[in-house]
């Protein structure tokens, strides 16, 4: 990688009592976490538990009414999605959202858009190397992509910003289980790369797997916290909170 | 089949202007969903500045790159004093808010210049016609194909070429994800605003030649035509805003010399009747725009 990373201990991200509401209803409340560089941090919960909510938020997509999302140690509370990415937080969207209408070559190069063109060359030519499937699909329109491939595209798009802290909303939604096993190991790959990420997943057991720790998220409240060991222990966490 | 063929090539050049203007439409409501019943104003405010430059007795060889240079500098002010504070409002707001800004520089002109005609000189060689065998061809026709081809070449190369063009389109796709990837929302939509006057600054070059003159109300023709052909080519597809161009351009062109000469004055009755015929079996318009929540 060309790219470094912080010392392991550093935090990246503090999040301090983030609510976040749609209309008069709270998705998101009084949440709390950290991630510290490095770290491969799951979030895991029920449908509906705001887990959305919360990266949307963090990721300025949404904006909080309460709480304070610390990046860097910077205050970012507030901050548009676009300048958040200059800061190094990006975000791999829900349902993928790749420009079906544009080459894959085109997607990845909007995802370096930020980037010097040197460096988004560089990029490229990396992506190519690390993700094959999408090589032999370079000049293809994204929307001609499987599943698979289109994840895959999704968060190579995401790398182009070479970002401090990779964000993913539910990589595996949707994908035939042979395809979520390689999402996993796209995962624990990046992971050894040591690269820093907040990965949200239904897929609690093989995202408890992957993950140095989790957040259990549960109506819109962070109500457990703990490595894939302590959590795993909490059968109650598992039968009542998470459902699999 | 020589009429045929003497109206295809007059179609062509009536088209080539509204495929201009519709382009221009189209970039900015794939950026905005803005349908902007104000594009016409950029042709009205450059019809004033060729009116002033004529006075001046300034050649058309000065008039013409003003008149362009007059659009995109309108078209970025009125993206700042109007749409920039309305930029994430309903569809409807924006739709309004173009009428307004519609509304406000007709009335400027009519209360601080004058309600009457305002006529300038024309190029010679704007009547000019030579004759390829049969065919009595313009000179202006042609040159406005000509100008056309090589300026939307151009500008396929900007949007595919260019990291600006990437971001425009994307933008266009999804907005949001484009912001998520870093796209910056502001230079997008003044990049869009400055393409968008620019094409109608081409256009409008070739609209007040022929023209002549120009008053306060003169924008709405030229807007109506684009938002018409962005319409037929299916709101958002930048292919189709140009497809739809040459369509209304062919189609006025082949009405009025072959209806009967009772009814040629209802020819642009008649186009409505088709658009709405278009509507009722293809409501998307002719091109089919993708969309980023087709997961």
């Amino acid at each position: 990688m060309s790219w470094s990373t912080l010392e392991a201990d550093q935090t990246v991200l503090e999040v301090t009592g983030l609510t976040t509401r749609y209309g008069a209803i709270s998705a998101l409340r009084d949440a709390t976490l950290t991630v510290g560089s490095g770290e491969v941090v799951g979030l895991i919960g029920p449908n509906g538990a705001g887990k959305t909510t919360l990266l949307n938020s963090i990721a300025g997509l949404l904006k909080p009414s309460a709480g304070m999302i610390s990046f860097d140690g910077t205050d970012v509370t507030g901050h548009p999605p676009e300048k958040l990415l200059l800061s190094g937080l990006a975000l791999v969207p829900e349902h993928r959202r790749i420009f079906t209408d544009m080459t894959v070559e085109e997607n990845l190069k909007i995802g370096g858009i930020t980037q010097p063109g040197a460096n988004r060359a560089e990029d490229l030519d990396e992506m190519a190397e690390l993700f094959t499937v999408l090589r032999s699909k370079w000049d293809t329109a994204a929307g001609f992509l499987s599943g698979g491939e289109a994840q895959q595209l999704a968060i190579a798009r995401a790398l182009m910003s070479r970002p401090r802290l990779l964000m993913m909303d539910e990589p595996s939604l949707g994908l035939a289980p042979i395809l979520v096993d390689a999402v996993f190991e796209l995962i624990d790959s990046l992971r050894q790369q040591g690269r820093t990420l907040l990965v949200v997943e239904q897929n609690a057991t093989r995202m408890l797997e992957v993950a140095d720790r989790a957040y259990v998220l549960r109506s819109g409240e962070i109500v457990a916290e703990g490595t894939g060991s302590e959590l795993s222990e909490h059968d109650d966490l598992f039968g009542t909170f998470i459902g699999g | 089949m020589i009429e045929l063929l003497q109206n295809l090539i007059d179609g062509l050049g009536r088209g080539s202007i509204y495929a201009l203007l519709a382009l221009g439409v189209a970039v900015v409501f794939g950026v905005m969903h803005l349908l902007n019943f104000a594009h016409g104003e950029l042709i009205t405010i450059s019809g004033y500045a060729a009116y002033a430059a004529g006075q001046q007795g300034w050649s058309w060889y000065i008039i013409a790159p003003l008149i362009v240079v007059c659009a995109v500098v309108a078209s970025l002010v009125i993206e700042r004093v109007a749409f920039s504070r309305v930029r994430g409002e309903s569809d409807f707001t924006l739709l309004l808010t173009s009428f307004g800004v519609h509304f406000v520089v007709s009335a400027a002109f009519l209360l601080y210049v004058s309600a009457s005609v305002k006529t300038y000189p024309r190029p010679g060689w704007v009547t000019n016609t030579y004759s390829v065998g049969p065919l009595n061809i313009e000179v202006f026709d042609t040159v406005v194909i000509v100008v056309t081809i090589v300026t939307l070449i151009a500008t396929t190369m900007l949007l595919q070429r260019t990291m600006f063009g990437l971001a425009l389109r994307a933008a266009s796709a999804d907005f949001d994800t484009a912001r998520l990837m870093g796209v910056k929302s502001d230079s997008v939509i003044r990049g869009a605003f400055a393409l968008s006057g620019l094409l109608a600054g081409i256009a409008g070059v070739f609209w007040l030649m022929r023209a002549g003159s120009t008053t306060p109300s003169a924008g709405i023709d030229p807007m109506l035509k684009g938002v018409l052909a962005a319409l037929i080519g299916g709101l958002g597809s930048l292919r189709g805003a140009v497809l739809g161009g040459f369509a209304l351009g062919l189609a006025e062109v082949l009405l009025r010399s072959r209806l009967p000469d009772s009814i040629a004055s209802l020819t642009e009755g008649v186009i409505f009747v088709l658009i709405a015929l278009l509507f009722i079996f293809r409501p998307q318009g002719l091109i089919t725009v993708a969309h980023a929540e087709r997961v």
